[in-house]
């Protein structure tokens, strides 16, 4: 605990200058951790903004979404569409979906191409991981197919973000997240890709009390506001890795 | 190098009892998921775990063991005890996968919650109870933090003939031994698992660090003696510990992992467990350099009352290595159903290592009322061939 005590002061202070100044996510999402592995450019999302034009798609598997008549409205990628909205004001900001449950990231880069051919997106949020350990793929094979899908939306003039599993203490003693998650950070740091830490940030919200993620319910109420912070908190990644002015430089 | 086997010693070394059993300390704690606790553990610091100690004591003790045996009663005996003891191990390891399906059941008919429809679907392999239960028979199925076991039914079921190698042509053995994890690597050779994927412990390429504890045993340490105590190696070890541990704090802080150059990241990653990257092994080969000089045979601590539970526990390690998987899913369950609160984690962690101590010293006493029974008593400990590091 006192390493991680330590880390979070260092980041704090890292990450002090470049808070933003724009509407701030409510406190409860907020999180002493950085939510990023890595903050890498973003260069065909600023291209998007300066043309005033964001399309984004976001790939993904089960927990992209919430269940029930109502469960696209309130799942973060329509929560990400809204803060990105806010966020940018003039910009037209689009969210497309590929989610469907149980895929692993080698069903989801076999749809890929299509998908994108019609989407046409500045920007893919690629949430993956958790099915491919449920299943225990290979954990080789499951860095070629991260390698493949990320190789796939760049050709197609997408950037990519990844998005790994989310945090769920009650099964956690039954799905071997690790080694899976391990390949997927080095993967995106080869790629130079940012990897949205959702296990990380989900776990420090647990460990702090702001969400209780062993209570048994079907209520939607605060898996809806989970998803309406990773939303916004993916919005506040996109938009800082994604300013124009970030890329200037290039 | 057929009289390699002079007598060394003449009684166990203590140290093995000691580390194997801070080995299962550290791998229980390991095995609760989320515990703070295991912070502490060594796999937080550099590139090899618990795991690297335990399969290295394991063959290190084997070879002791049944290399004794093999010399004295010869090899169809010797070999019929390695698989009476490899069928042990099969039947601790079915019990485990009984606890998991019971907890996995639990888990997911007691919980229900939108967040996590898709992680309830892993129940889904129970749908085929038929397909399932006989690949979990047939050790293709893998349970989390059940790969241990597997693998070390593995490597017992075919030490015999690389003990009896080991026995007349100990290089010859290690060389082989060498060989067949260098022609892993090459040629990709893993056991297949079920549903999908390999096995997750690689039996082709852990061999190695088994059989390199049973050559080690066999007379190998007093040959590495002149090695392991230069001062030069020693400082190769400290350097490599200080660049592993370095390595491992880009884990937690990402932000320092842009210090590390890009080259360095190439050539280091992934550092692949499955199949024992020589990183890790280099790792485990350090920090053994750094215990013998640290820790030497007759130290005193070794016989205070502070690193008795440790050795008790050392020296009943299928016993406990098993209890200890039963208590990381049962603390586990107190962290998700009670409280995780650091507080609690601490003392639930504590609570496991003291059920595990008094789980050995019950065994230990057992053991010694069963030989004071009737009936012949079980021969004592006789001079062996073992020798533990240096001197």
């Amino acid at each position: 605990m006192r390493v991680r005590l330590a880390s979070l002061l260092a980041l704090i202070g890292l990450c002090g200058p470049v808070l933003p100044l724009w509407a701030a996510p409510p406190a409860e999402c907020l999180v002493g951790q950085q939510q990023t592995e890595h903050i890498f450019d973003l260069p065909n999302v600023a291209r998007a903004i300066t043309a005033k034009k964001l399309d984004v798609l976001v790939v993904g598997a089960g927990s992209s979404v919430l269940p029930g008549p109502n469960g696209a409205n309130v799942a973060y990628p329509a929560r990400l569409e809204s803060a990105l909205a806010e966020a940018l004001p003039g910009v037209t900001v689009k969210v497309a979906t590929d989610v469907a449950p149980r895929r692993t990231a080698a069903d989801m880069v076999r749809t890929l191409p299509k998908v994108l051919a019609a989407d046409k997106p500045a920007l893919v949020i690629w949430q993956t991981g958790t099915v491919d350990a449920m299943q225990a793929v290979d954990p080789d094979q499951f860095s070629q197919s991260l390698d493949q899908g990320i190789n796939i939306a760049r050709n197609a003039g997408a950037d990519v973000v990844l998005v790994n599993a989310q945090y769920s203490p009650r099964t956690e003693s039954i799905i071997a997240l690790g080694t899976y998650s391990e390949n997927m950070r080095w993967v995106a740091l080869q790629h130079e890709v940012p990897l949205f830490n959702r296990f990380r940030i989900m776990r420090e919200w647990f460990d702090t009390g702001t969400f209780d993620f062993t209570n048994a319910t079907n209520k939607l109420d605060i898996a809806a506001r989970v998803h309406d912070c990773i939303g916004r908190l993916l919005a506040e990644l996109v938009n800082e890795a994604g300013k124009p002015h970030v890329n200037g430089g290039n | 190098m057929a009289t390699a086997l002079a007598p060394v010693s003449t009684e166990r070394d203590l140290r093995l009892d000691l580390f194997r059993g801070l080995a299962l300390w550290l791998i229980f704690l390991d095995h609760i998921p989320s515990n703070a606790v295991s912070w502490i553990t060594i796999r937080n610091y550099g590139f090899s775990d618990a795991t690297e100690i335990f399969v290295f004591i394991s063959g290190f003790t084997a070879a002791y063991v049944y290399g004794r045996a093999m010399r004295d009663y010869g090899f169809i005996v010797s070999a019929a005890r390695m698989l009476r003891r490899s069928w042990q191990i099969y039947v601790a390891h079915v019990f485990l996968f009984a606890i998991y399906l019971a907890e996995i059941a639990y888990v997911v008919h007691s919980f229900d919650n939108p967040l996590y429809s898709e992680e309830m679907g892993v129940i889904n392999f129970l749908k085929n109870p038929d397909v399932t239960i006989l690949q979990a028979l047939m050790l293709k199925f893998k349970p989390v933090n059940m790969d241990v076991l597997p693998l070390y039914i593995v490597l017992l079921l075919f030490f015999p003939p690389m003990l009896w190698l080991l026995l007349r042509a100990p290089s010859a053995a290690l060389v082989a031994s060498a060989a067949l994890y260098t022609a892993t690597w090459y040629f990709d050779w893993n056991l297949p698992a079920y549903p999908e994927g390999n096995w997750v412990f690689n039996p082709f390429a852990w061999q190695l660090l088994f059989v390199f504890g049973g050559w080690c045993a066999l007379g190998g340490s007093q040959r590495l003696a002149r090695w392991v105590e230069s001062p030069v190696v020693r400082a190769l070890a400290v350097v490599y510990l200080v660049f592993a541990f370095c390595i491992a704090m880009t884990w937690y802080f990402p932000t320092l992992a842009v210090y590390v150059p890009h080259r360095v990241g190439e050539a280091i990653y992934p550092i692949d467990k499955t199949n024992l990257d020589v990183l890790r092994i280099l790792h485990f080969f350090a920090l053994a350099v750094i215990t013998v000089w640290m820790v030497p045979r007759n130290w005193s601590g070794l016989h205070s009352p502070l690193a008795r539970p440790a050795i008790i526990c050392g020296q009943h390690s299928l016993e406990i290595f098993c209890l200890g998987v039963f208590l990381s899913f049962a603390a586990h369950f107190v962290f998700t159903e009670v409280s995780n609160r650091i507080l609690i984690q601490v003392v639930v962690s504590l609570a496991g290592i003291v059920v595990m101590s008094a789980a050995a010293a019950l065994i230990s006493w057992y053991r010694r009322i069963e030989r004071r029974g009737p009936g012949p008593r079980p021969p004592a400990v006789t001079p062996g061939f073992a020798g533990g590091g240096a001197t």
